[in-house]
């Protein structure tokens, strides 16, 4: 009986090890089932390289060009911001800061993770918006450089602690024979410390880079989503993810409409499948 | 012009203490922001009446309520799920190409955008399983989204307990499970609920995964069973952000400032439990 209870439980302690993979895979197929119906009536051509998202227009035009190009250009201003300032910050934290300062600034960091996107985004309305706009003298302040920096700020506390579990877990030996041999604390840190973490600090950037295409609420809240092709960062545009939050609730089930949001979800999906296997795979590098 | 090595190592230090500012000066005006508008507007009567005028006046109460009932649903599901997943990765697991996907699925869960949780869970819970837009929909699809959080917490803290545990209690003739319940999970509950708490704050603080499944815009009475729709804390702050025109700023920061002051709370709780757990380990 024993026996029996002891199998019966290592059996559904399998199973739940499993419910992640049957995760991933039913969150592919939801998103594929209704996604791929939108090909019957639309070529996968038009919709990934059409420069035209009307989807209200009659015929529907559903060109996710203006979309993506949107998501890229959000994604590449947050990144060049975020990067350098959490590498910055991530080396200040594990290599200089005094103790107390460490503490303050980790403490700081987490709570930067922990504001709600909802929350950066009233706060970005109401307060980086108007900065913007008075700066570059812009009819609105809602533009793709808004965006990127609140959501450079989002992607800083992940870049942070990544980097830094990457930093601290070079050997203290490497940083001891460099120091030993003559060079100073900066010699050592972007010439041995900095090229050892590579991996990590490789990892930290596509988790970063990851996180700034998947945010829906601020961005869509700061950007202006105007769904054209944008030119420069400081006209409004709009996000894959941003299109998907502000237009599903008012499509009608069944729709090509419908279809074509379920089938920027799939986009987005597969993107950010591909970069968090990248980062992985860079984490993974690293433990050999 | 050319730098002694310690004139540069000056420089680059004062640079990245530069940068480290630049990080951090946001979060203090973000709070102090948030602080000196949004608390003016909180009394009782605000965290505890219906909405009126539209939003436009009262309290925010049923938000509230909706995002702990949302909040407790996605404990209720995700915590079990995610702790036996974490017992089998650590205690039964071989290290083999399964147990090599599964934890590349949950570093994929982990970055799958928020909005796609939201659409995932309208297509399966709302629509395939016919939930319709409800609490039980809004909370399941929040506990996929937090498990990868919780079950990588709950990993680290069963294999932060000693490996001698389980050979004493092995030895003793107590079989596998009876260690892993016995032994193994009561010196790792502290570690497990701190990560959980983690993944409740972020779950409360989320909007995209709700907009479908669960988030009510406007309905000034509670839920009267998990089938019904609730409105949420979060989805209440963007309706009154954008959707809503002339909201007094007053009544915007004040759900602004309850929404962070619960996360917040969370996020509290969940480092007073780990700093006592490091105090108190007795190996």
């Amino acid at each position: 009986m024993r026996r029996f209870k002891e199998f019966l439980i290592e059996k559904i302690i399998l199973l739940n090890g499993f419910a992640c993979i049957l995760f991933v895979i039913l969150i592919f197929f939801f998103l594929a089932k209704d996604g791929l119906t939108l090909f019957k009536t639309v070529s996968p051509w038009h919709f990934l390289f059409g420069t035209l998202w009307n989807p209200l227009a009659e015929p529907p035009q559903v060109g996710i060009l203006p979309l993506f190009l949107g998501s890229l250009i959000v994604t590449l201003g947050a990144t060049v911001i975020s990067v350098p300032l959490g590498m910055a910050c991530a080396i200040f934290i594990g290599e200089i800061a005094p103790r107390w300062i460490r503490e303050l600034l980790k403490a700081g960091v987490e709570l930067l993770a922990a504001i709600p996107s909802i929350v950066i985004g009233f706060i970005g309305m109401t307060m980086l918006g108007p900065i913007v706009k008075n700066l570059f003298h812009l009819p609105t302040g809602l533009t793709a450089l808004t965006g990127s920096l609140a959501l450079a700020f989002m992607a800083i506390p992940t870049i942070v602690s990544i980097m830094e579990d990457a930093i601290s877990s070079v050997p203290r030996s490497y940083k001891e024979g460099s120091l030993a041999l003559g060079a100073t604390h900066w010699q050592t840190i972007h010439r041995v410390i900095i090229p050892a973490a590579s991996s990590g600090i490789v990892a930290a950037v596509m988790l970063g880079i990851g996180r700034v295409i998947g945010e829906t609420m601020a961005v869509m809240m700061l950007t202006g989503n105007a769904s054209v092709l944008p030119k420069t960062i400081l006209e409004p545009v709009r996000t894959m993810t941003a299109t998907i939050a502000a237009e599903m609730g008012e499509t009608v089930r069944g729709s090509e409409h419908y279809f074509a949001l379920f089938a920027l979800g799939l986009v987005l999906f597969v993107i950010t499948f591909f970069i968090n296997l990248a980062a992985d795979a860079a984490l993974h590098q690293k433990q050999k | 012009m050319k730098f002694s090595s310690q004139t540069k190592q000056k420089i680059a230090f004062m640079l990245l203490g530069i940068a480290s500012t630049i990080v951090i000066v946001p979060v203090i005006v973000i709070f102090t922001i948030l602080i000196q508008k949004g608390l003016p507007a909180i009394n009782w009567q605000f965290l505890t009446a219906m909405p009126r005028m539209g939003m436009r006046a009262g309290g925010i109460f049923p938000a509230i309520m909706g995002t702990l009932y949302l909040v407790s649903g996605t404990i209720v599901v995700a915590l079990p799920l995610g702790v036996l997943a974490a017992i089998y990765l650590v205690e039964y697991a071989r290290r083999n190409f399964l147990t090599r996907m599964i934890e590349v699925a949950i570093v994929n869960l982990a970055g799958v955008p928020s909005v796609v949780y939201g659409l995932f869970g309208m297509g399966l819970f709302v629509i395939y399983l016919k939930m319709g837009v409800s609490i039980v929909a809004g909370a399941l699809t929040l506990a996929i989204m937090i498990l990868p959080v919780i079950i990588t917490s709950a990993k680290e803290a069963l294999q932060s307990v000693p490996r001698s545990f389980r050979e004493a209690s092995l030895a003793l003739g107590v079989s596998k499970w009876q260690t892993i319940r016995y032994v193994v999970l009561p010196n790792a509950l502290p570690g497990i609920l701190t990560g959980t708490i983690l993944g409740i704050s972020r779950a409360a603080g989320e909007t995209a995964p709700i907009l479908f499944t669960v988030a009510a815009f406007y309905l000034p009475r509670l839920p009267k069973s998990i089938f019904d729709q609730c409105m949420a804390l979060p989805y209440h702050l963007y309706v009154l952000s954008t959707q809503v025109p002339n909201v007094s700023p007053k009544i915007q920061y004040g759900t602004a400032l309850v929404l962070v002051g619960m996360v917040f709370l969370l996020n509290l709780v969940a480092v007073i439990v780990r700093s006592h757990i490091r105090s108190r380990k007795q190996w």
